[in-house]
């Protein structure tokens, strides 16, 4: 109990930071870690989980998840115990001791499944799941097995943090990859064997599983390359700034032609699932680059975003669909800007009445409308016009020139394109006087007015330009499906959409690519996901909000914001009256966010 | 020459009666204070005059012409600028670009290059912190900023709300001496305060406003020595 007296009579931290790093808040997290554990066991994903094998023979997925709750939050106890000075023999102990309580739960669940049968209420809580958390070892020796795995990792995770930073990093990289190309081994023999034949594959990849050997090869591969990179980064990166413009453009203009080459023919690289996958990422970037006008630009926002998206789907669906509800069956390139105008104007009806709607009140509205379009696709009124439940049949691919984009790989070049061209105008919004207004708008609307902004007219604006790439999506979505149901147009879509902004990072366009691919794309290469999807994205979504607050790659403007605002909520540095006569630099005031992270 | 009339204006929170009559008038050239405890209505009167709140009954007129027609974004081409309650600064923004969100509403770049030199002659604090980011500056300099957006629009009226709320007493004397210069500048000034004691010693006249009605009106000079003023406002018994 010395190193707490120790940390006690450290003046430097503020009182309630300094009490986190007690034993007494170690073996709490440990205990948190273990009831997390546990509730990932008791939901089912332990066991669903466990048939992916990661390292072929020695670690699943399931394991992984078993183990992640204690591994990050003793890494978390730790960086906040060096934070403070602590000693290295208290921080492992820390580890151990986190390690050894997080068993505890795991070790009453494994008795609560041997025991008892309480099937009927949790249906996973089984000897089956006794059987994966005790190894296989019978109940003594494998919950003894377990506290001694989850000590090592408790001990692991805190090691990391007591490594020299260039080496915490390397293995933090080489533990990402190792585990990540494990993971998703299918599918990356799914995308090489063509290129090197299944003999040669056969060296690295197991039953779907990296070879102990190859992971060791990885990991230790990826130590190596990160080491040396971090130690000649800088030397590259001067040497870079030393080529003079004209050298510099070449190489940007060079790593483009790359990158836009990898892009052209990437779905010819990955196959036609992997291309489905790409695909449905795609119209959710369409879809997040849109709201991101409303909800991250002009902060109005919008939970009934599902709105645009079935309006451009039906007017597509309708206006091409050569099969009995078909009005009209036109050419999908003329029916594109048809549904793309027609989800503006939606938009734009849709924004009068809740004009004069802020926040909590506006989503509420806006909540409404999504649920009053999929209940009018559903209606027996509009079925006559757009099927009802039998939805919308015989929707034609479109084709080009004589090219038709029959399969997701064809689909993804319109998707690329439709991105592309989003991206392009986004961005430019958002630089523009109207990005101007409309961060006006966010910030406060009195004072958007007072500068002489019509904040009208920018809400008006908004909703509509925010509704054209859900309109343009919504119209893709059709003709890739060739059929279209009221079941695809749920509130889930908008919930989608939102989540992968907020996660991201609100107005951030990088955020919302990254975000895409996290929230749409994962679940879908980890099939086994998809049940546990809602529970992924609330973690997510939580565990956002509480490490990186601005999303995972956030905008510089929006980073400045919420690190501003979460000063003004701790610091005087609003009220000071002595410091407003003394200059005091350009210094920044501290921002509650690591820097680490 | 009358600049803004306010004629017996009467406004409402959904049931209360929030302003219940308020006249007043303000003449080119004038500093003219409001003065009032909580809830007496000032800030109301305030919104009435920018356009962000409708009055029921009653009107208000700038240079002759009614206002109640025009929308509150429309005001600040007609010369009205407001420097919001709390500021209102764009706290992500840095000083520089809050300033040109002043001047959203022009086009002559070479007048607003002047004019930003103007507010940092005026402020020469903001000029040091040009690139930093609003947010992070205190709450002093937050009001310099707000003060200073609203020059950048080159107004011939500015509302001022509250400009000493929760400003050391030595920033206080600070900021009211910029606002005696920028209205010797020629930009008439209405100051909406709840420090009477500062208000009364810039302004020429004075209005005193007591659960949304005027009670009291005057030159400063009579209305720092009216007993009740004295009383209620000035804390001298």
């Amino acid at each position: 109990m010395t190193e707490i007296a120790q940390v006690k009579s450290s003046q430097s931290a503020p009182l309630d930071e300094r009490d986190k790093t007690t034993t007494g808040y170690a073996a709490r997290m440990g205990l948190l870690a273990g009831i997390l554990a546990g509730y990932v066991a008791a939901v089912g994903m332990v066991e669903t989980f466990s048939g992916r094998e990661v390292i072929a023979g020695i670690l699943t997925l399931g394991e992984i998840l078993l183990i992640l709750p204690t591994f990050g939050i003793a890494y978390f106890v730790a960086r906040k115990a060096k934070k403070y000075n602590m000693s290295r023999a208290t921080i492992l102990g820390y580890g151990a001791l986190i390690g050894f309580i997080s068993a505890i739960p795991l070790i009453l669940l494994i008795l609560l499944a041997e025991n008892t049968n309480i099937r009927v209420m949790f249906v996973n809580i089984s000897p089956n799941l006794a059987e994966i958390l005790t190894f296989g070892q019978g109940t003594v020796g494998g919950s003894l097995l377990l506290t001694a795995v989850l000590i090592i990792i408790g001990l692991l995770s805190v090691t990391l943090i007591l490594l020299p930073q260039h080496w915490r990093r390397s293995v933090q990289q080489a533990l990402i990859w190792t585990l990540g190309i494990g993971m998703f081994s299918e599918l990356i023999i799914l995308v090489f064997r063509p290129l090197f034949g299944s003999g040669f594959l056969r060296l690295f990849f197991q039953q779907g599983a990296l070879t102990i050997i190859a992971a060791i090869l990885i990991f230790i591969l990826v130590i190596a390359i990160s080491l040396l990179w971090q130690a000649r980064k800088a030397g590259i990166r001067i040497r870079y700034q030393n080529l003079g413009q004209p050298k510099q453009k070449n190489i940007r203009r060079a790593s483009l032609g790359i990158a836009g080459i990898v892009l052209l023919f990437l779905p010819w690289i990955l196959g036609t699932y992997l291309s489905e996958v790409i695909d449905n990422v795609g119209l959710y970037i369409l879809m997040g680059l849109g709201l991101n006008v409303a909800v991250g630009l002009a902060g109005l926002l919008d939970l009934g975003y599902v709105t645009n998206f079935a309006v451009g789907a039906y007017i597509a669906g309708v206006l091409t669909s050569t099969g009995a509800l078909g009005r009209a069956e036109l050419g999908f390139w003329i029916v594109v800007p048809i549904a793309i105008l027609a989800a503006m104007f939606t938009g734009f009806m849709l924004a009068l009445p809740v004009l004069r709607m802020r926040g909590d009140y506006l989503a509420i509205a806006t909540l409404g409308f999504g649920e009053i379009i999929r209940i009018l696709a559903l209606s027996d009124w509009l079925s006559p016009f757009i099927g009802g439940p039998q939805g919308i049949l015989d929707i034609p691919k479109p084709s080009l020139f004589g090219f038709v984009f029959a399969g997701p790989q064809e689909f993804y070049y319109i998707i690329l394109a439709a991105c592309l061209v989003a991206l392009f105008v986004f961005i430019r919004l958002n630089t523009s006087r109207t990005g101007r207004q409309w961060m006006a708008l966010r910030e406060d609307e009195d004072v958007a007015a007072a500068m002489g902004i019509d904040t009208t007219v920018s809400k008006l604006l908004a909703f509509t330009i925010s509704a054209a790439s859900g309109g343009l999506a919504g119209a893709i979505f059709a003709a890739k499906l060739g059929t279209i149901f009221p079941q695809s147009f749920s509130l889930l879509v908008s919930i989608n959409v939102l989540s992968i902004i907020i996660i991201g990072g609100i107005g951030s366009i990088p955020g919302i690519i990254l975000g895409s691919f996290l929230l749409i794309g994962t679940p879908e290469l980890l099939r086994e996901f998809a049940e546990y999807r809602l529970l992924l994205y609330g973690a997510l979504l939580i565990v956002t909000m509480l490490l990186r607050p601005a999303g995972l790659w956030p905008s510089a403007v929006r980073k400045r914001e919420i690190e501003s605002a979460m000063d003004e909520g701790s610091g005087p540095e609003v009220t000071i009256p002595h410091s407003e006569v003394v200059s005091h630099g350009q210094e920044f005031p501290s921002t509650g966010i690591d820097p680490e992270t | 020459m009358t600049m803004l009339e306010v004629d017996n204006i009467q406004a409402y929170y959904g049931n209360i009666h929030a302003l219940k009559g308020v006249s007043l008038t303000i003449d080119e050239g004038e500093i003219v204070t409001l003065i009032g405890g909580n809830g007496a209505g000032k800030s109301t009167t305030l919104r009435c005059i920018s356009g962000l709140m409708r009055p029921r009954t009653g009107s208000i007129t700038f240079e002759d012409e009614d206002l109640e027609k025009y929308p509150p974004h429309k005001l600040i081409s007609k010369g009205i600028a407001m420097v919001p309650e709390g500021r209102g600064i764009f706290g992500k923004l840095s000083v520089l670009e809050n300033l040109q969100m002043g001047a959203f509403y022009r086009n002559d770049k070479d007048g607003i290059a002047q004019d930003l030199q103007k507010v940092y002659d005026l402020f020469p604090r903001l000029e040091e912190r040009q690139k930093q980011v609003a947010g992070t500056l205190s709450g002093g300099e937050q009001q310099m900023l707000a003060t200073a957006r609203a020059l950048m629009a080159r107004p011939r009226l500015l509302l001022m709300d509250e400009p000493s709320m929760g400003l050391a007493p030595v920033l206080v004397d600070l900021i009211f001496d910029t606002i005696e210069e920028i209205n010797k500048n020629g930009t008439t000034i209405l100051l909406v305060e709840q420090n009477a004691h500062i208000a009364l010693q810039i302004a020429n006249r004075g209005y005193v406003l007591q659960t949304g009605e005027i009670v009291l009106s005057g030159s400063a000079k009579d209305l720092q020595k009216d007993p009740t003023v004295q009383k209620a406002y000035l804390g001298i018994e």
